[in-house]
């Protein structure tokens, strides 16, 4: 159904390209006002409930009910927050440099919502097909980099500033390891189009690029500094970070850009390596949802379930383990795409087995390499109390 | 292996995502269908019947159950219990109180109306807006005339109405707490299922005979070890 309305909207751009009237250009316009509505509109209607299903889950995953007490389940809660965020008192510090404060939630919001339009919801149902779109969202979630750096540097805190600085190099560094996992896929698909890449996907990328999938994941986590690797919003530490002196419907745009990006990753990732809107029976928007849905829910188990990385950790995760891991999975997919070409027959196994057999050992290999030293096994000045007493006893030093 | 400790941390919040709710819900709770026909003790056929607006809206999950949340038997809260029968206007209560807050105005009465007490009681105000019930009012009380009670929810938005006078401890529920009276425990009274309306059956604590005290000492043995 939702295919067959949008062929109907499909049906009027060709129109306008074949044969440029006015008429068929109002009729355009109105066509990319009601896609761009849709997409807006889906995605605002998700961060909503993704905002209700983060809480209620992790307060399950707590032994806690969660929110409960606005609408069925609790559903409304995020809503009356929305409403309550509209209405609050929006509050410029003095020092800030009044336009780029004003500017940089806008510049974390609107990027999100561009990378949809690249994204196939289904095989036809897709608002634009560039050539090179797997580049557009790399490109394009990049820029929320720098209205984190933007807010951080226009309201003049240091904590700010300190929260800015480490999501923007764990941006720089995770953005290699991400661009180089997706370059196995455009040497198997030999295109850049996500929608070469979904109609390609007749076994999911996930099995046939095992190693690029992980990275991939692992990058994104990074790039929308979710958990483990939050520490532009370590509460402990930053307070709230970036958004430190933001308040009302500004930093309601940041935390709705915040959840918006993890559903645009969710969203990403299931069209690049779960086939995205393939699948048998249902179309292919439902496949796409429970896909996202599906993310999702492992983004929040993670954040349940795993402590945060320290700065340094993060970068040597990025620099030493994932940047590795994808030269090697570009090695092997790249010698097994020359040994079995295109056409041939079961190619994308034989291609899944290569890298499942030469590329995936160094996961452990590699991580293995990382692992960090025990110092306290190392250390001989053990501090040990004996039985009953409060006075640590000192082992005497070998000279 | 390597990675195992992740996957690990991952099935324990899985596990936990499946097990039992610890939040207790107060002042009331949202349930489901079956939630309110457990809780009004009818099926959910009988519920439907009566009222199927209220059956479609716990299907959503949005019904209402008051949940009344049960304390020790001993807890010493607002709403004191007063027996006037009891009361002899000694106004020991008045005297160790503390704060000063309860008032007595007594008048020399010619009838005797108890054993021992010729004072007619005009006033008896407990100001629970500034007491602290630490309970020194119930310890000094010689006839057992005064507990305390065991209510919690007296919120009110005009400090007079915290005064509690002598009609309102005539005529309000009686529900003791156990605490300093000892002769409750022993009758395993629960304040939260029985009230007590009468000062006899209230009851006095009588020293325990020598019999009593040994067999309380065998038993707190038993308890310790």
């Amino acid at each position: 159904m939702f295919e067959f309305i949008y062929n109907i909207l499909d049906f009027s751009i060709d129109l306008f390209i074949k044969d440029m009237k006015f008429e068929n250009y109002i009729l355009t316009a109105l066509t990319g006002i009601i896609i761009a509505f849709a997409i807006i509109n889906g995605v605002l209607g998700g961060v909503l409930a993704l905002i209700w299903g983060e809480r209620r889950l992790l307060g399950r995953f707590q032994q806690r009910t969660g929110p409960n007490r606005w609408g069925p389940q609790g559903i409304l809660t995020s809503t009356a927050d929305a409403i309550k965020v509209m209405f609050k008192e929006d509050i410029v510090p003095e020092e800030a440099d009044k336009y780029i404060f004003n500017v940089a939630p806008l510049l974390l919001v609107i990027p999100v919502f561009i990378i949809f339009s690249v994204i196939p919801f289904g095989i036809s149902l897709y608002a634009v097909d560039i050539n090179v779109s797997v580049l557009f969202i790399l490109a394009v979630t990049s820029i929320s980099g720098l209205s984190i750096i933007c807010a951080a540097w226009a309201s003049a805190n240091r904590i700010a500033i300190f929260s800015a600085l480490r999501s923007v190099a764990m941006l720089i560094s995770y953005e290699i390891p991400v661009g180089l996992s997706l370059v196995g896929i455009l040497l198997i698909c030999e295109s850049m189009s996500v929608m070469d890449i979904v109609i390609y996907q007749k076994i999911p990328f996930i099995l046939i690029q095992p190693v690029a999938a992980m990275v991939f994941f692992l990058g994104s986590l990074a790039e929308i500094n979710r958990t483990p690797f939050d520490l532009t919003e370590a509460e402990s530490e930053l307070a709230a970070g970036y958004q430190n002196d933001y308040s009302g419907m500004k930093w309601g745009l940041f935390y709705l850009g915040e959840f918006a990006a993890a559903i645009a990753a969710a969203t990403v990732f299931s069209t690049l390596f779960l086939g995205g809107p393939n699948g048998p029976i249902l179309p292919g928007i439902f496949w796409l949802t429970i896909k996202v849905i599906a993310i999702l829910f492992v983004i929040i188990w993670i954040r349940a379930s795993w402590p945060r990385f320290r700065i340094d950790q993060v970068l040597n995760l990025a620099w030493k383990g994932l940047f590795e891991l994808t030269l090697v999975n570009i090695i092997v997919t790249s010698i097994a795409v020359i040994i079995w070409t295109d056409g041939e027959a079961n190619r994308l196994i034989y291609i899944g087995l290569a890298n499942w057999i030469f590329a995936f050992p160094f996961v452990f290999l590699i991580f293995k390499m990382l692992k960090t030293k025990n110092y306290e096994s190392d250390n001989k000045k053990l501090i040990r109390y004996p039985v009953g007493s409060d006075t640590p006893k000192f082992h005497k030093e070998k000279n | 292996m390597l990675g195992f400790g992740l996957i690990k941390g991952l099935s324990v919040t899985f596990r936990n995502l499946f097990s039992p709710v610890f939040t207790i819900q107060y002042p009331d709770k949202r349930v489901g269908v079956f939630g309110l026909a457990k809780s009004k003790n009818k099926s959910v056929l009988d519920l439907f019947k009566e009222n199927p607006k209220q059956i479609l809206i716990a299907a959503l999950g949005m019904a209402k159950v008051k949940v009344k949340i049960e304390q020790f038997p001993r807890f010493r809260g607002n709403e004191f219990v007063w027996y006037d029968d009891r009361c002899t206007a000694c106004a020991s209560c008045a005297k160790y109180c503390p704060l000063g807050i309860i008032e007595i105005v007594t008048h020399a009465s010619e009838e005797n109306l108890q054993a021992g007490g010729n004072y007619a009681i005009e006033k008896f105000d407990i100001d629970t807006g500034r007491c602290m019930f630490c309970g020194l009012c119930v310890e000094a009380c010689p006839y057992d005339a005064l507990h305390m009670g065991t209510d919690f929810e007296k919120g009110n938005y005009h400090r007079s109405k915290l005064v509690l006078d002598k009609e309102t401890l005539i005529s309000q529920v009686k529900n003791p707490s156990s605490w300093f009276r000892p002769q409750f425990e022993e009758n395993e009274y629960d304040p939260w299922t029985s009230e007590v309306s009468d000062s006899k059956a209230a009851g006095r604590h009588e020293k325990p005979n020598d019999e009593k005290i040994k067999q309380n000492w065998v038993n707190k043995r038993k308890f310790n070890g």
